[in-house]
């Protein structure tokens, strides 16, 4: 007998009990809802938390300066100087590496006519916006010529705006750094807190020669923030910058070196694992519901047997042979379990959609999520329904029609 | 001319284990019917004329003795084997119909060529041209349950005759019938077994419609205990 033969008997014997075929697949329409569902959750946190984390800076790796140890006193990090400009032209030469800006950093009080505020003023390079994927609404981002003459200009953040020019436009406008005169030439788009709770618009962007001039008045930088041109290149990068400042700075043998190489891999890493743990916490659950889901089209399918005894006699008698009748209830177990699997593939994405509304993170359904649950699903229905099929086939003809 | 026999029985015996009791169902029963017969079984209930039917109809097993359908020897048959003789050579009439509920007449009929591998087209068109032999042709859309007992029991006829068996085997087919709807039925019987020339084998307690056979075999305790043509034999079927 074909398939579409049996699935057509199937359906028909489905179609007459509309309302309990409908009940019986209830237990695997949640399940496979929940299996969607709560693998979109999974992804949706997930790619909610990496794009927090490339909102920091795109393929970012950083390079800060080592500790110093004075008299046996050491100090933490960064505190050393070691770290200069031609140390970032050197990285940037580097493969792998999209771009390179020193970054030089200066908390102080900053004046415009008769505001004052204290923020941080951060020298960076024309490559910040692209590093930090940082755009401007309005005016523009100083150039190379800019840091090439230590150019008085800066870019502020929206922060600094509200509070040095509360109502009206800055562009053009005079800040006095550290009773150094700056004009404004732009300002970066409003970007709120960072992960870590940090006002990320409460900055000022200078050329960093101009900071290290006007400001700090050394030669040496903060730290070196470098775009990898992938994300599989961070790791490479990371790789390549550590023996080139090493050459750079004459560090041979086992000496400390003076510089550390961060990314934010690390981080992101541990927010996927976090991620990944509660997803399959939630797959699992999903997957007993599945489990009870199954077991329900067992009870169903065994109820269906008992009550259909004169049909099986019936089909027997007419020259159905015992495989027959097997097929014929593992493909309505198969079948029920299967629409099952569609309808609540259907409401799995309609429940999705509302979990991201209230969650405020993007639906992503991993196509895989659904396949899998789908599989799964009929897989149920095969594994659920072997059991009450073969107690199908294997009836004696003779009682099956006597059967009240 | 002769014919092999439709069904030929030697010695047939089928016991049954009660507990540590051995039920004799048949006890040693030679019986043959020839191409075109129109046999009734009758006997008290529990005198094993259910049993020949079940056995003849091979839903059972004899315990020993020989069993010839249409000379062929189904004792060591498999399953699946016999599955399909049942298939295509037998019809199966049954006291309370057994069609499929909420499911048409037509599709009813359509259910043994299903299991038989008749195409799609051809099994509609047979399973009509069957309802429109037994007479309800107009309700070939009709569910099962929305018919009387007499159109259901048509419906069951047309579904044992659909795929052409040499052999009908009805068990109380009137059981559950009123008078004029028995007769219908038996009419039907009557003609299907003249003008088509199938075998009937029909076995009944009631003797106004074991009269309507050409041929009574009568059952006590498991054995044959007289085999008689029916005097006149309604004249083949004129309606009573």
């Amino acid at each position: 007998m074909s398939l579409r033969t049996l699935i057509t008997i199937a359906w028909r014997a489905l179609v007459r009990n509309r309302v309990r075929s409908l009940l019986t697949m209830l237990g695997v329409i949640i399940g496979v809802a929940a299996v969607v569902i709560t693998v979109s959750i999974g992804a949706g946190a997930r790619a909610s938390i990496a794009a927090q984390i490339n909102g920091i800076g795109s393929n970012l790796v950083i390079v800060i300066p080592g500790n110093v140890t004075l008299n046996g006193v050491r100090t933490g990090s960064g505190a050393a100087s070691t770290l200069t400009p031609d140390d970032g032209l050197a990285i940037a030469k580097l493969p792998h590496v999209a771009a390179v800006t020193p970054a030089v950093q200066v908390r102080t009080q900053v004046v415009a006519g008769e505001n004052n505020w204290s923020t941080s003023v951060a020298g960076a390079a024309p490559t910040f916006t692209y590093i930090r994927e940082w755009a401007l609404s309005s005016g523009s981002f100083f150039t190379d010529a800019d840091v090439a003459q230590s150019a008085k200009v800066c870019v502020l953040g929206q922060t600094v705006v509200d509070n040095l020019f509360p109502g009206g436009s800055p562009l053009g406008k005079t800040v006095l750094i550290r009773n150094v005169p700056f004009t404004v030439i732009g300002v970066l788009a409003a970007r709120g807190q960072s992960a870590a709770g940090q006002d990320q618009d409460d900055a000022i962007v200078i050329p960093y020669t101009a900071a290290m001039e006007r400001l700090t008045g050394n030669r040496f930088i903060n730290a070196l923030a470098i775009s990898a041109d992938d994300v599989s290149s961070i790791v490479p990068v990371e790789n390549e910058i550590t023996p080139l400042l090493e050459q750079r700075h004459r560090i041979v043998g086992t000496q400390e070196d003076d510089f550390s190489v961060r990314s934010l891999q690390d981080i992101a890493n541990a927010a996927s694992a976090t991620a990944s743990v509660m997803e399959y916490l939630l797959a699992g659950v999903a997957a007993v519901s599945l489990l009870v889901g199954g077991i329900g089209i067992m009870n169903i399918m065994l109820v269906s047997v008992t009550e259909r005894t004169r049909e099986i006699g019936l089909r027997i008698a007419v020259g159905a042979r015992s495989s027959a009748i097997l097929e014929q209830f593992l493909i309505e177990a198969v079948v029920l379990s299967s629409a099952g699997g569609a309808l609540g593939i259907a409401l799995g994405v309609l429940g999705s959609g509302a979990v991201s509304v209230f969650g405020k993170w993007p639906m992503v359904i991993p196509p895989e999520s659904i396949v899998l649950a789908f599989v799964f699903a009929a897989l149920t229905g095969v594994f659920f329904g072997y059991y009450p099929a073969s107690k199908a086939a294997h009836l004696n003809p003779i009682d099956a029609l006597r059967f009240e | 001319m002769t014919q092999t026999p439709v069904v030929r029985l030697e010695n047939l015996r089928k016991t049954y284990a009660m507990g540590d009791q051995e039920v004799v169902a048949l006890d040693g029963v030679d019986l043959t019917l020839e191409h075109g017969e129109f046999v009734a079984v009758m006997g008290a209930s529990g005198s094993g004329k259910s049993t020949l039917l079940h056995m003849i109809g091979l839903l059972d097993r004899p315990t020993s003795g020989l069993y010839l359908l249409e000379g062929q020897d189904v004792s060591q048959l498999d399953g699946d084997s016999l599955a399909d003789l049942r298939s295509r050579r037998l019809g199966f009439v049954f006291q309370s119909y057994n069609l499929l509920a909420r499911t048409t007449s037509v599709e009813n009929v359509e259910l043994p060529m299903i299991y038989a591998g008749v195409p799609d087209a051809e099994r509609r068109r047979r399973a009509l041209a069957a309802l429109e032999t037994v007479g309800i042709a107009d309700m070939a859309y009709h569910v099962s349950n929305q018919m009387s007992g007499g159109q259901q029991q048509r419906v069951a006829i047309a579904r044992a005759l659909v795929n052409d068996p040499g052999l009908i085997l009805a068990d109380e087919p009137t059981g559950a019938l009123d008078t004029k709807s028995s007769q219908e039925i038996m009419d039907l019987f009557a003609r299907l077994n003249r003008e088509r020339g199938i075998t009937v084998l029909l076995v009944t307690h009631e003797p106004d419609v074991g009269r309507r056979a050409k041929r009574i075999v009568t059952f006590r305790d498991g054995r044959i205990v007289s085999d008689t043509p029916v005097a006149g034999a309604q004249l083949d079927g004129v309606p009573a």
